[in-house]
């Protein structure tokens, strides 16, 4: 019989997590339909795996039927599944591409960016993949489209300006 | 109006906003929980609101509680109003939400369609693009059908941004709707020439991961893809395009010879290792599908394993294990091109990094011979000694029993050296694979007939000292090799020298501290040596010797009998009152020890796990059709049973569908197969050699083959193997002295013919190495007529079986996409009619800055 329920694959990447040194998780996107629990239990199992390997240890493991690829930066890891035949280079350079966006969005970005505005870390990820698959290889271009659709975003994006909507300022 | 607003905007000042929650998060670290439960109160009077922007915040702060573990399901409803909120600020986060928590069982899933097809023909490219995006993670198969028309038409949009986003999601939709792949196939491809780079990227990845599925029917765009491939500069499209000729050349060798110039031209000149690998990976494929027919052949090999062990001597840790991983490739098919790299392989053993340790011992595996076998495993054996953690020594440990049993132990030329490796391998600690020793013990002896002797020896120096094995506490996988040693000493008690001792050690008080199946195995081998060691004192004419084995027996099997082990209970009660039956015989002087024997009369022989299910069903027989009629419909109403299998029967004759067919005959198998697992007497295949007693007249055929009797039977305590690797030596030695005495024999005499065949191209090639035991039975026990072909491996559930899609043929009328033409019509129009479930009263109207970017 077979060890593990597979996770039904759709997508060259199957999802991406990013957690802190402490296994804590700062952001979650899952190109796979799962149900909560089976998400919860796949991401328990994988911080404890990842944090507990050694630092100079290469950044590919072995999981369930699927690769891991992860990569530090920092307090963060950045950790990818992706299928059987895929190319563990290219999701690291796949990671590393949005850690720059990442960086360059945000202005040398640290953890407490992507906790603070973690829904736009989900906004720039989502102009680089979709679906798992890289959607834009231009830096350029993903970072003018988000720039973009952040102008259509008014005052209401900073809550702190309602004063000055009301006139108390 | 103005109040309205006003009060919403003071209502807001004192919400939290998200950077409010998080920090609040951070500053009650000692009642998370409760701070926590708090804020989702607060967001729940939130959403009871009537303005959006106040919705949004919630639905903001519910995103980020859902990423931290807690349940937000029961707002979906809210998240849809957010994401029909008309400002794209609030939008975005709506489809955000969704994106996160909305699955397939979401039921409120099914009142976005019209909302998201709303968006998708929204002027402004942003509202489509988060649509898109969010659509890509939630999409069901309800929506993908709705909507497929929709983003078919969306991928000749004029801006590539959304061009681009149209394709990567087609993807999803085929996979969720099948149907629609034929309509849209024709438009997807012709976005693989599309102006903008962007969407040909998207269009190649979709038409690679389809085709990677079911490459056949993709076969005729090879050449497309070829053009591509060859003027594409961009690495990522080109790691997907060569993905992508991996997966058809299997179909299409004549693919394979023109794919090996440029692929080699790419290995020799790229710079980005990413691609470099999928290079490499995939002349490998092509080279393993081709197997010879190609020009070039070893030099392609000779160039992939030269790169790898570039990559492999990298002080990059990634490269090292990709080198190394892709190398194992190569070894399946080329195992010479690799073997000559064992000394790296060997050093990677030794790198600090486990992973890469690993992979350099899935390369061992298949790197070892005849000849190399012995020294390897040393190696390894020294590493089990250095190994600091026990995951890392259970691999090799493992690994070591992987190695050495490999094709029916097709490399091990001396079984008494492998059964001592073993016994030193019991004396790891804490170890979880002890029944894969013991496995490997039982297999052996049982399959090596002529190893059973020193196997027997060596068994019962391992019951004698079972106290040490068995000496930590009871969670000690390693004291699974005694039910191994238990069961030896037992079934071939006539080889052991001194078996009244071993029989004293199997019934020590200490026994009763082992696993309960452990002792069951111990009380059913006690009996069978008894029965020998009977047997043995009554030839000898020493009837009271036979007495004190009784008494023995008496006097220890009660504690067996008072074991909290059913099984072992059970087992010792039936033995004891045996023995004190035996006792009174005895006491009589009536001789015993034949019919004590008869008991464990008989041979025994392993049978193939799968044997049974591998018996052809004779021609003519329908294991489907009924043997009698089923009862008529007027007889089924007072007997239920029946009248479920009447409806199976009918169901099954009308459909005369291959498919259904097949569908109903699997799940017949899983249900015959739960009904054998919960039958008791349903005699199972399982791994371990089956146990039949035949009472055929075979018994003194059995070839016993006379062992060299200058090895020391028992070398207990100290490592043995290396005793053996010696002796092996020697035997070798003398077997090609004798060989070249032959082969100069028969040199003089065939002098003119081709004598010369391999003896003097290889010198010293595997093959000459003869081994010393033989493994008696290779093939194990076949069914006659058995079907080799082993057809459980494929899997019924792969969700791209559906995609396996002609995509040749022509459309039909029927097979296009449903089209919602009013709709379509109105939105782009009036958007702010459609009916959506929309609490926000008043639409705004778009501000300036937004008309401003609508104008562009």
């Amino acid at each position: 019989g077979r060890a593990q329920p597979r996770p039904r694959p759709a997508a060259a990447m199957q999802f991406m997590l990013l957690f802190s040194r402490q296994g804590k998780l700062r952001l979650q996107k899952w190109y796979v339909p799962l149900s909560d629990k089976e998400k919860k239990k796949i991401t328990r199992e994988l911080v404890q795996t990842v944090l507990a390997r050694k630092p100079k240890m290469c950044s590919f493991l072995e999981w369930r039927d699927l690769k891991i690829v992860y990569k530090r930066y920092a307090s963060l890891y950045f950790c990818c599944a992706i299928e059987d035949q895929d190319n563990e280079l290219i999701t690291l350079e796949i990671i590393h591409r949005y850690v720059e966006l990442l960086d360059k969005y945000f202005g040398s970005v640290c953890e407490l960016d992507i906790i603070f505005n973690f829904e736009k870390a989900y906004f720039i990820l989502d102009e680089f993949l979709l679906g798992g698959e890289v959607q834009e290889t231009s830096k350029k271009n993903v970072l003018k489209a988000i720039e973009q659709a952040d102008l259509l975003q008014e005052e209401a994006e900073t809550p702190r300006s309602v004063l000055e909507e009301i006139g108390l300022t | 109006m103005a109040l309205k607003m006003v009060k919403g905007s003071i209502d807001r000042m004192f919400d939290k906003n998200l950077q409010d929650l998080v920090r609040g998060i951070r500053n009650h670290k000692e009642d998370e929980a409760k701070y926590i439960s708090q804020c989702i109160d607060e967001i729940k009077q939130e959403l009871k609101q009537d303005n959006i922007a106040v919705k949004a915040n919630a639905v903001c702060k519910l995103t980020y509680l859902q990423m931290l573990g807690y349940d937000i399901s029961w707002a979906a409803f809210n998240i849809i109003e957010v994401m029909s909120a008309s400002k794209f600020t609030f939008k975005r986060i709506g489809y955000l939400a969704a994106s996160q928590c909305f699955h397939e069982g979401t039921d409120v899933i099914m009142l976005t369609t019209n909302q998201i097809r709303k968006d998708l023909s929204s002027p402004s490219q942003y509202d489509t693009g988060v649509a898109l995006t969010g659509l890509s993670c939630f999409v069901t198969p309800d929506l993908a059908r709705d909507l497929a028309n929709d983003i078919m038409t969306l991928m000749s949009h004029t801006k590539p941004y959304i061009r681009k986003k149209a394709v990567l999601i087609m993807y999803k939709v085929f996979l969720k709707y099948p149907e629609s792949l034929r309509p849209a196939f024709p438009r997807l491809k012709e976005k693989l020439e599309d102006p903008d780079p962007g969407v040909q990227s998207a269009a190649v990845n979709v038409i690679c991961e389809l085709a990677r599925r079911n490459p056949k029917n993709y076969l005729s765009l090879a050449p497309l893809f070829f053009k591509l491939m060859t003027s594409s500069t961009n690495n990522w499209v080109l790691i997907k395009i060569i993905k992508l000729f991996g997966a058809l050349t299997p179909l299409e060798p004549r693919l394979g010879k023109k794919l090996i110039e440029p692929l080699t031209n790419l290995i020799h000149s790229t710079s980005a290792m990413s691609l470099l690998y999928e290079c490499v990976n995939t002349v490998i494929a092509v080279l393993i599908s081709l197997s010879s027919g190609m020009p070039n052949h070893s030099a392609s090999i000779q160039l992939c394993v030269q790169k790898l062990r570039i990559l492999i001597e990298d002080s990059d840790q990634n490269l090292k294990y990709l080198g190394l991983l892709a190398m194992s490739k190569i070894l399946r098919t080329h195992p010479k091109s690799v073997q000559a790299h064992k000394d790296l392989v060997l050093q990677c053993l030794d790198d600090k990094d486990e992973s890469i340790r690993l992979r350099a011992l899935d390369l061992l595996y298949g790197m070892v011979s005849k000849k190399n076998l012995v020294e390897i495993v040393k190696k390894l054996m020294s590493h089990v000694d250095k190994a600091e953690g026990t995951t890392y020594r259970d691999e090799l440990l493992t690994k070591i029993i992987d190695i050495c049993s490999q094709c029916n132990y097709q490399h091990i030329t001396n079984f008494q050296w492998y059964i001592s490796v073993l016994v030193e391998l019991t004396r790891l600690e804490g170890t979880r694979h002890g029944h894969l020793i013991a496995a490997q013990m039982l297999d052996v002896a049982i399959r090596v007939k002529a190893i059973r002797k020193f196997a027997v020896s060596q068994m019962s120096a391992l019951l004698d000292r079972a106290h040490l094995v068995a000496s930590s506490t009871q969670r000690n996988g390693i004291c699974e090799v005694l039910y191994a040693a238990a069961w030896i000493c037992g079934e071939f008690s006539e080889h052991l020298q001194e078996p009244q001792q071993t029989l004293e050690a199997m019934l020590r008080p200490k026994v009763t501290t082992l696993p309960g199946h452990i002792q069951a195995v111990y009380v059913q081998n006690v009996v069978k040596l008894y029965a020998a060691i009977l047997q043995q004192k009554e030839q000898a004419a020493e009837p009271e010797a036979a007495q004190d084995v009784t008494q023995l027996m008496v006097e220890r099997l009660p504690q067996f009998v008072q074991s909290a082990d059913l099984e072992v209970q059970e087992r010792a009660s039936c033995i004891l009152q045996l023995v004190k039956h035996i006792q009174k015989l005895q006491a009589k002087d009536v001789p015993v020890a034949e019919e004590v024997s008869a008991l464990f009369a008989g041979e025994l022989n392993p049978v193939a796990p799968k044997a049974q299910k591998k018996v052809p069903v004779p021609e003519g027989l329908d294991l489907d059709a009924w043997i009698n009629e089923p009862p008529s419909d007027s007889e089924s109403e007072d007997e239920k049973p029946k009248a479920i299998f009447h409806e199976e029967e009918q169901r099954h004759v009308k459909q005369r569908q291959p498919e259904a067919d097949e569908e109903e005959l699997a799940r017949r198998r899983e249900a015959r197969k739960q009904e054998q697992a919960n039958n008791p007497f349903y005699i199972k295949s399982s791994p371990s050699p089956q146990k039949r007693y035949q009472d055929l007249p075979g018994v003194e055929h059995i070839p016993v083959v006379q062992i060299d009797l200058s090895v020391p039977l028992k070398v207990p305590g100290m490592p043995a193997s290396d005793q053996y690797v010696k002796l092996e030596e020697e035997r070798r030695q003398r077997q090609r002295l004798e060989k070249d005495r032959k082969k100069k024999k028969k040199k003089d005499k065939e002098r003119k013919g081709r004598a010369r065949r391999r003896g003097s191209l290889l010198s010293e090639s595997d093959e000459d190495v003869a081994p010393a035991q033989q493994v008696d039975i290779v093939t194990e026990e076949m069914p006659e007529n058995a079907l080799p072909s082993d057809e459980d491996d494929k899997d019924p559930n792969d969700p791209y079986r559906a995609l396996d899609i002609d995509l040749d043929r022509p459309l039909a009328d029927s097979e296009k996409l449903p089209v919602q033409k009013h709709r379509n019509a109105d939105t782009s129009k009036s958007p702010e009619k459609e009916h959506v479930p929309v609490t926000e009263k008043k639409p705004k109207k778009p501000k300036k800055k937004e008309k401003k970017l609508r104008e562009k």
